[in-house]
């Protein structure tokens, strides 16, 4: 070592130097962190492991954590005989639609209580920050009778519905709908665009990270829900993922192996979503502080 | 003129963009939750469901009958060990890993934040079921795990002493990465100047955390702790998955009753009254915190 003492305490401030020479403390920091990790992550890949495992692999002790011989036996069995490639079209098709329409209401409506004047708009959106503190579920007994006097429980219509339009969405667009310059807004509208136009060609354009951050969290939600689809869906053949896994784990108690096959096959899908987009999940969820 | 007109013009467009949205939020949403306390006056069952001329009101016997059924409480007291135990040990957890994620010495800091929060995005029922195994009395990796360290078999989900412990376990794993987010962002906030000023004064590493950080992150942590207690008092589909509200009804949450009360013996009336008085709990300790927030000094 021929660097000056002052040199060498320099390099120890940048985190380079922990490279060279770990210390206690780092060494400590990093041990915590990979046994946490290994925490959140483990069930997730012991549940990956045994859904490759034959039926009663699992079921030994002490408990396997790789399979011994491989197969996609669950995998086969679930959509041969589960139904759950119809479960998984239903999850799909629920997600998607639900996320798409919900988007158009709440950017549209996030919009507006940024930028467009009406009258009772600061006061209109005063109460629905209120009324965030309602809990879902008080509106739950109330609503299934509503759907059913209109016709749509035991439809998909009655689980996308309800979450065509959220005080949460409105909320996070609006927060950053108001960003947008009033002059741009003012500029287009003297220049003769309609509002349409002006929403379609400069406003959505805009927005369009936060569009990105709402769109996974919907989708997320919708996917994962699971209370208000088990009381709207009675009908198996209209069952969402969770709704049927939560059934099927009542009949198979004892098929581990299948069971795990299926919990893959609900928790894969958001997961890559997730993965992929995280970048816009995670800002979304810095800038709402908050989900209701 | 014009002006006016064109400003007239702009009020009927915006409500074409904002309307849609509030009609769907206004019945589906507002209507349902008035309804809600209209029908919890009301002996709304399923003679009703078939004829509605079966319906009458009863005013506020389905809540002074509540308060008498031994269920109700047990339900309430569940919740409230649930919250009581749960919430802290989330917070703790959450904060502990944002401030090891947030620690100069912390390597891989993107790949363990993605780590760390990945049990928040999946789905409860899918890592419900995971868990009934992981915690299984016989083939479980928990009671293997204990073993290796001589504690005996627990029968986690079969024994009602345990039952509800093991659900706590269970949603601070699912839930503590997505309060650690926020409160990672509210660390990462926090000048460092502060940190500087306080080592200078030759404050210890504990000082340091007592006196700079926790002041600073106070308010985000009440926040936090709002919506975690929000959350937490709806707990549902984990006790629906993992023990259907057993044994001897160690698990049934007040959602899990209002469930049962009302989509399997279709007493929606009674249902509807459990639905607000849960809504009245959750209202009355969000109130308690944000005095709390206030009288803290850090009012919004």
């Amino acid at each position: 070592m021929s660097a000056s003492p002052t040199a060498q305490r320099d390099a120890a401030h940048t985190s380079w130097a922990w490279q060279v020479i770990p210390r206690p403390a780092a060494i400590v920091v990093n041990g915590l962190l990979a046994a946490a990790a290994a925490i959140a992550l483990f069930p997730l890949l012991w549940m990956l492991a045994v859904s490759f495992m034959s039926p009663g692999e699992a079921s030994a002790y002490p408990p396997p954590l790789v399979p011994a011989h491989p197969t996609f036996a669950n995998y086969r069995e679930l959509f041969a005989h589960a139904g759950i490639g119809r479960y998984l079209a239903n999850s799909v098709l629920l997600a998607v639609a639900a996320t798409a329409l919900s988007l158009v209401f709440n950017v549209m409506a996030g919009y507006a209580f940024a930028k467009l004047a009406f009258r009772g708009r600061e006061r209109l959106f005063k109460l629905m920050l209120g009324a965030l503190v309602i809990p879902g579920q008080v509106a739950m007994v109330p609503l299934f009778l509503l759907l059913k006097h209109l016709g749509l429980v035991n439809t998909y219509g009655g689980v996308i519905v309800p979450a065509l339009a959220s005080i949460f969405g409105i909320f996070l667009v609006r927060q950053y709908a108001l960003s947008i310059p009033d002059d741009l807004l003012e500029a287009a509208r003297i220049d003769g665009a309609s509002e349409w136009r002006i929403f379609g060609a400069i406003v959505v354009p805009l927005l369009s990270p936060i569009i990105v951050t709402l769109a996974v969290f919907t989708l997320l939600g919708t996917w994962n829900d699971f209370m208000w689809p088990l009381i709207v869906l009675s009908d198996q053949h209209l069952y969402t993922l969770p709704v049927a896994l939560a059934s099927l784990s009542r009949e198979h108690v004892q098929d581990n192996e299948l069971m795990m096959a299926g919990s893959v096959l609900t928790t894969l899908p958001v997961l890559v979503v997730f993965l992929v987009l995280q970048r816009y999940y995670i800002q979304g969820l810095m800038m709402g502080g908050v989900k209701g | 003129m014009r002006h006016v007109r064109a400003l007239a013009g702009r009020q009927h467009v915006a409500w074409w963009f904002a309307g849609p949205a509030l009609l769907v939020i206004a019945v589906f949403f507002v209507l349902p939750v008035v309804a809600a306390l209209a029908m919890s006056l009301t002996d709304f069952d399923i003679y009703a469901l078939a004829d509605l001329s079966n319906l009458r009101i009863v005013g506020l016997r389905n809540y002074v009958e509540l308060l008498q059924r031994p269920l109700f409480w047990k339900a309430l007291g569940n919740t409230l060990y649930f919250v009581g135990a749960g919430v802290p040990l989330s917070l703790g957890a959450s904060l502990g890993a944002a401030l090891l994620l947030n620690s100069r010495l912390a390597r891989f800091q993107p790949f363990f934040r993605t780590a760390l929060f990945a049990p928040v995005v999946t789905t409860v029922v899918a890592v419900a079921v995971i868990w009934r195994y992981l915690l299984g009395t016989r083939y479980g990796i928990v009671n293997y795990a204990l073993g290796a360290i001589g504690v005996p078999a627990v029968d986690w989900l079969g024994d009602p002493r345990f039952a509800m412990p093991a659900i706590i376990l269970f949603a601070v794993w699912k839930n503590f990465g997505y309060n650690m987010i926020i409160l990672l962002a509210g660390l990462q906030n926090i000048p460092n100047e502060l940190y500087e000023a306080a080592r200078i004064d030759g404050a210890s590493a504990f000082a340091r955390f007592r006196f700079v950080t926790l002041p600073m992150l106070a308010p985000i942590l009440t926040i936090v702790a709002i919506l975690t207690v929000a959350g937490y008092f709806q707990l549902f589909a984990e006790p629906y998955v993992m023990t259907q509200g057993g044994p001897l009804q160690s698990t049934v949450s007040v959602l899990y009753f209002m469930y049962e009360e009302g989509f399997k013996w279709w007493n929606l009336g009674n249902a509807s009254a459990v639905a607000f008085l849960l809504f009245l709990l959750i209202f009355a300790v969000t109130l308690l915190q944000t005095r709390q927030l206030r009288r803290g000094g850090f009012a919004p």
